[in-house]
């Protein structure tokens, strides 16, 4: 088979399921269905990543996205008690802001077509294929060297961003007591248990003491 | 066309017949293994009626389950149910199409087979959770909520002891990474000596990620009866097991390939042909790491919950987030050579 068509079928395909995947997510009666309904996408979108030789991204969305986020997500969903019919009440509601914000996507996705149709190459050649390494030591190279500083900022911003969701959800109420892992971990047997030698009989006494109330 | 055909996609298929299969025997046989080693431990016999040996239980058993009827709980989500014990299976089976058994022997020898490894491993947690959710059952769901938030503590770890390594060897493919621990060190070249801590790191999280004893608190019998497969039967369990067992099998092949210098010979190349690398060597250091399993196992007595946790957070990740630092001070002052393989 001719591998320039096989790939473009594979493109379609995977095209095909990131569209009704998409759609399944907002179509879908049950939340966890829908879930895994965006899982989908992810996966065939990394997919098509995959066709245009970007491996690095694409493999980063499948650890970053389905392997982290949306379990995260799933584990959310599955907890909640949700009211399937509540969730559909404002659908006529917020369908006008729906169709702006689709409106306005849709006109960027027509101006950078007529862009690309205009100017085929107008980011200029793929780099990594330049170069001639693959995309994931040319994505490396670049992130380390040459755009250093907006990664590190971009790194800064994500540690901010975690300190500040530990600092919201870091309560401590005064009167609640807490196990210290590390204290118990520390613990050793000698603290807690006296081994104590002894025969194993003793001697009876002669004469039986009489019976006395026990202490507590 | 028809030659074409068969050059392109019949050849991948018997390739991956070729991995899939003995695969699917070494599980087999490495539950017998199991039985038989925690047996000995508990100072009892393991099985020792079907073959000889008792070498035949395992197939016995596989046979027993799939004649077994596959339960289907009421009011259980019935697509998801059926469908989560493939989840689980798929991504324990398509990781093994990195792994690399000697320097020649690999089906895939993709640049970010790392990569693609962290992938797959992190796609396994989707069964399990899956599993307990669509039971229909409070067991069930409880393991599932403990293995999802387990799997993603750990591949944290992981992840970062990965990078030690990736920084060290400089790529992220798995056949390079064996070739930079080849040289003249033998055993004393391998990773497993700079990345000393995180080597340790590495192999705990593994064990945490296939949900094994002693972290097997989704499974917890004692607690939660049997975790996220507590409603499956039959074939449907079958393949939960398969697939657990086929992650400790992978976890040990990567110990072995990430750190123990894969198919290279612990002794130097003078000294014939056991200086000689081959996938033997891959298999026997796999073993001895898939043996540390039933060790754990039969040592142990399972950690709580919170302490995985406090593991996990407060000790593993600091640990491993310091050694890549010092991986790369290692690896900028020179300090480990890096092999180039033959």
């Amino acid at each position: 088979m001719n591998p320039q068509l096989f790939q473009l079928i594979c493109f379609y395909a995977f095209g095909f399921v990131t569209v009704a995947a998409a759609l399944s997510v907002i179509t879908l009666k049950n939340t966890v269905h829908a879930v895994l309904a965006l899982v989908l996408t992810f996966f065939s979108a990394a997919c098509l990543w995959m066709l245009l030789d970007a491996e690095f991204l694409a493999l980063a969305l499948i650890v970053v996205y389905v392997g982290a986020v949306m379990v995260l997500f799933l584990f959310v969903v599955m907890m909640l008690d949700l009211d399937q019919e509540k969730l559909r009440e404002g659908f006529v509601k917020f369908l006008p802001i729906g169709l702006i914000v689709a409106a306005a996507m849709l006109v960027e996705m027509l101006g950078l077509i007529g862009v690309r149709a205009m100017h085929t190459q107008v980011m200029g050649a793929d780099p990594a294929a330049t170069a001639g390494t693959s995309n994931t030591a040319w994505l490396g190279h670049a992130l380390y060297t040459q755009y250093l500083l907006p990664f590190e900022v971009a790194a800064l911003i994500l540690t901010v961003g975690v300190v500040a969701a530990v600092a919201l959800t870091l309560r401590q109420r005064g009167d609640a007591r807490y196990e210290s892992a590390s204290q118990q971990v520390k613990v050793s047997p000698r603290d807690r248990v006296r081994i104590v030698k002894m025969a194993a009989e003793r001697p009876v006494d002669e004469t039986p003491a009489p019976p006395q109330e026990s202490k507590s | 066309m028809a030659d074409q055909l068969i050059h392109q996609l019949l050849i991948p298929v018997l390739y991956i017949v070729a991995i899939v299969l003995p695969l699917i025997i070494a599980v087999a046989m490495f539950v017998y293994w199991e039985r038989k080693v925690i047996g000995w431990m508990h100072v009892r016999m393991g099985p020792n009626k079907i073959g000889p040996f008792g070498l035949l239980q395992a197939f016995a058993d596989v046979v027993k389950l799939l004649i077994k009827e596959v339960i289907l709980p009421t009011k259980a989500n019935r697509a998801l149910y059926y469908l989560a014990p493939l989840l689980a299976l798929i991504p324990a089976l398509a990781a093994w199409a990195v792994v690399p058994f000697s320097s020649k022997m690999v089906l895939s020898n993709a640049n970010a087979g790392v990569l693609y490894l962290l992938a797959m491993t992190s796609m396994g947690v989707y069964g399990i959770i899956l599993a307990g959710w669509a039971s229909n059952s409070r067991y069930a769901l409880l393991g599932a909520m403990r293995s999802a938030a387990q799997v993603i503590s750990y591949e944290l770890a992981m992840g970062l002891c990965l990078v030690c390594v990736l920084v060290l060897a400089g790529s992220l493919n798995l056949t390079d990474i064996v070739n930079a621990q080849a040289g003249h060190k033998g055993l004393f070249g391998w990773f497993w000596l700079p990345l000393l801590p995180v080597f340790v790191i590495y192999f705990i999280s593994g064990v945490a990620e296939t949900n094994r004893a002693p972290f097997d608190v989704a499974e917890g019998e004692s607690e939660i009866v049997a975790g996220f497969h507590v409603e499956y039967s039959g074939s449907a369990f079958a393949i939960f097991f398969l697939a657990e067992y086929a992650n400790m099998i992978l976890v040990s092949f990567l110990a072995a390939i990430l750190f123990m210098g894969g198919w290279l010979s612990p002794f130097p190349d003078t000294w014939g042909f056991i200086g000689q690398g081959g996938f033997i060597w891959l298999f026997i250091k796999a073993f001895l790491f898939a043996f540390l399993f039933l060790w754990f196992r039969a040592t142990f007595p399972r950690y709580r919950y919170d302490q995985i946790m406090r593991l996990g957070w407060k000790v593993f990740i600091p640990i491993a987030i310091v050694w890549v630092l010092v991986a790369g001070c290692m690896k900028y002052y020179g300090l480990v050579t890096i092999g180039t393989g033959v």
